[in-house]
């Protein structure tokens, strides 16, 4: 059953569940968090429109900048503004910023310790038609391993909100990763969202106790939420960590919940190679070794497809996550 | 900026001078480390921190300061010694431990570790796109601190300058003067067999920036030109600084094998000979 504590979406079992894409969300955060503080300026690659850019464009004219199809001076010059009392806020496909400005955020912008938000547009498979050159799904991996860098997967539009708003208070470089589709909204805006602290989407029923954790972030929560629901079904009851920060890593929540439940399930739209579950896995193999399960993608690029083909061809659906959880239970 | 007396200018040129011998000394300490780019580019740092910066050694951090950003952050060294002789941190400091474990003088410059460095580069091609951001963060907040951004000629081989350059010149940016050490070699040879570069001059006038060309140890020169691009109002300005690697010991001059290693003993101490007698001569004009 839903975390009452976690004031989620009571209507999310719906066939008509509301559902929007997580970059609305980094809109209106964006914009809520410019009106508060003159120091946000935004910078672009091109993408103002799809990256949810253009109300902050047009309402905040000079703290704007167009920089061009150019990911690696997109970073750079956000390093810049970052160490001279701005917070930028810098924005393109996950793909290509970070994905082809790596070194120059490594450097300029995580060693050099400058107060840039990266946002990370479109990530996953979910990105659907444009294939697999627009699939970012190495970028946790790769952002997670950097000093000084925190990495933010919010699970939907109204998480992402907050993410964008906690961003904007605290100083360091943060990675923000988010996708381009509609996507179920989960929690609401009573749901607590504290940046490093992951909290319980699903409980079991009063009286059961758990017999796996499912441990993820982003949309594909959603699923986890849709299999836990049917396992609940079959009297097996599980309970859902929303992960929603991979770093600082809430070592605490994932070691009690794999105490309570004894085996672990993760679920990311992401590499499973230095992903979320690797992560995890990171935390427990020495803290509290339980059997543990990944789902996610196995070594493998993307392809075109509608993001539902695609979710479930490469096992992010709900069936594969319930086959998982079967699986590590019984091991 | 005051004209520059002859005084004055004597002054620079054995600044200049004592910074060379030093650079030497800190690069024998090391056992690794980039000659030929600080030797080459000491007279522009030595005009830069000793005539034309708004700084104060004492107040690393004062907020009116001009900002000098290495993009080329490999020739560290001549940067270091300077920042050292200006009294930004003892000279035994930098002679002593370049490089060393432990130490705040990193290989590369590392920002907030050693004070006078403003930003954290070595991997070529990327400070002047910060240089860019830190104009604009400037510009927003009606400030008048200037940038002054040292760039060497073989990083012009990276897409991430020409991204820079491109959005300098869109956005006008008359805080901006860019110093290009014009030296002709990178580390596997010269710069026009490895990669043709020029016409340089050309190439950033066409992306709308005002360009200026120099004998880069020309002190009076290098003092002439930055005020000039200093008037210039409309578009930022690059200053090609025209000079010798390896400037001052003969046999590192136009070497482009000294470009990445340290002198051993014995060239160390003919270096410091050949550099003495400069002095000698600076002195008895």
């Amino acid at each position: 059953m839903l975390n009452g504590s976690a004031k989620l979406n009571k209507k999310i079992f719906l066939k008509n569940v509301a559902s929007r894409p997580l970059r609305d969300g980094y809109g209106e955060g964006i914009l809520e968090a410019g009106e508060k503080n003159e120091n946000i300026v935004v910078l672009c690659a091109d993408l103002t429109e799809s990256t949810r850019n253009l109300a902050f464009k047009e309402k905040f004219k000079n703290r704007f900048f167009e920089i061009g199809v150019a990911e690696q001076n997109l970073a750079t010059v956000g390093s810049g503004l970052g160490i001279t009392g701005k917070i930028p806020f810098i924005s393109s496909y996950a793909m290509f910023c970070p994905g082809r400005a790596l070194e120059q955020i490594r450097t300029t912008i995580c060693y050099n310790d400058s107060n840039v938000k990266i946002m990370g547009h479109h990530a996953g498979i979910s990105v659907g038609p444009d294939g697999a050159t627009h699939q970012a799904i190495e970028d946790i991996a790769i952002m997670r391993t950097l000093p000084n860098m925190k990495v933010i997967v919010p699970c939907d539009a109204i998480e992402a909100k907050k993410a964008t708003l906690a961003a904007a208070q605290i100083y360091g470089p943060i990675y923000i990763r988010l996708a381009r589709e509609k996507t179920p909204i989960i929690t609401t805006a009573d749901t607590p969202f504290i940046p490093g602290k992951a909290y319980t989407i699903w409980n079991p029923k009063i009286g059961k106790k758990p017999v796996c954790t499912i441990i993820g972030a982003g949309g594909v929560l959603y699923n986890a939420l849709l299999a836990a629901k049917e396992l609940e079904k079959d009297n097996i009851h599980v309970s859902i960590l929303n992960l929603h920060t991979i770093k600082p890593i809430d070592k605490k929540a994932i070691i009690s919940s794999a105490q309570k439940s004894g085996c672990v399930v993760t679920v990311e739209e992401h590499q499973i190679m230095g992903g979320i579950g690797s992560a995890v896995a990171e935390v427990l193999s020495s803290e509290y070794p339980v059997k543990i399960e990944m789902v996610g993608i196995n070594d493998s690029f993307g392809e075109s497809g509608t993001p539902a083909e695609l979710i479930t061809k490469y096992n992010l659906d709900k069936n594969s996550i319930i086959t998982a959880v079967l699986k590590v239970i019984k091991k | 900026m005051p004209h520059l007396n002859q005084k004055k200018l004597e002054e620079l040129y054995t600044t200049a001078n004592l910074i060379r011998q030093d650079i030497i000394k800190m690069l024998l300490n090391a056992g690794s480390g980039h000659s030929a780019g600080p030797l080459g580019m000491a007279d522009i740092f030595t005009t830069l921190y000793f005539h034309i910066l708004n700084h104060n050694p004492k107040k690393p951090l004062w907020p009116e300061r001009d900002m000098v950003i290495l993009s080329n952050g490999h020739i560290c060294p001549g940067l270091y010694m300077t920042l050292a002789h200006a009294g930004y941190f003892p000279i035994k400091e930098a002679i002593e431990t370049l490089r060393k474990l432990g130490s705040r003088l990193q290989g590369h410059p590392h920002r907030g570790v050693l004070p006078g460095i403003e930003t954290t580069s070595g991997p070529l091609g990327s400070g002047l796109s910060q240089s860019i951001g830190m104009a604009l963060a400037f510009n927003l907040d009606k400030k008048k601190n200037r940038i002054y951004c040292l760039m060497s000629d073989g990083e012009h081989n990276a897409g991430n300058t020409w991204e820079a350059i491109m959005l300098a010149g869109k956005l006008k940016l008359n805080n901006i003067i860019a110093i290009m050490d014009r030296n002709n070699i990178q580390i596997d040879g010269y710069t026009e067999e490895i990669m043709p570069l020029e016409p340089l001059r050309d190439k950033y006038e066409s992306f709308n920036w005002h360009v200026l060309e120099i004998d880069g140890h020309n002190i009076e020169a290098i003092s002439d030109a930055i005020d000039e691009a200093k008037a210039i109002y409309e578009k930022p300005s690059l200053i090609i600084a025209h000079t010798i690697p390896g400037k001052g010991v003969d046999f590192m001059e136009n070497e482009y094998s000294w470009h990445g290693k340290p002198p051993n003993e014995r060239e160390a101490k003919e270096a410091l000979r050949q550099l003495r007698t400069l002095q000698n001569k600076i002195e008895c004009e």
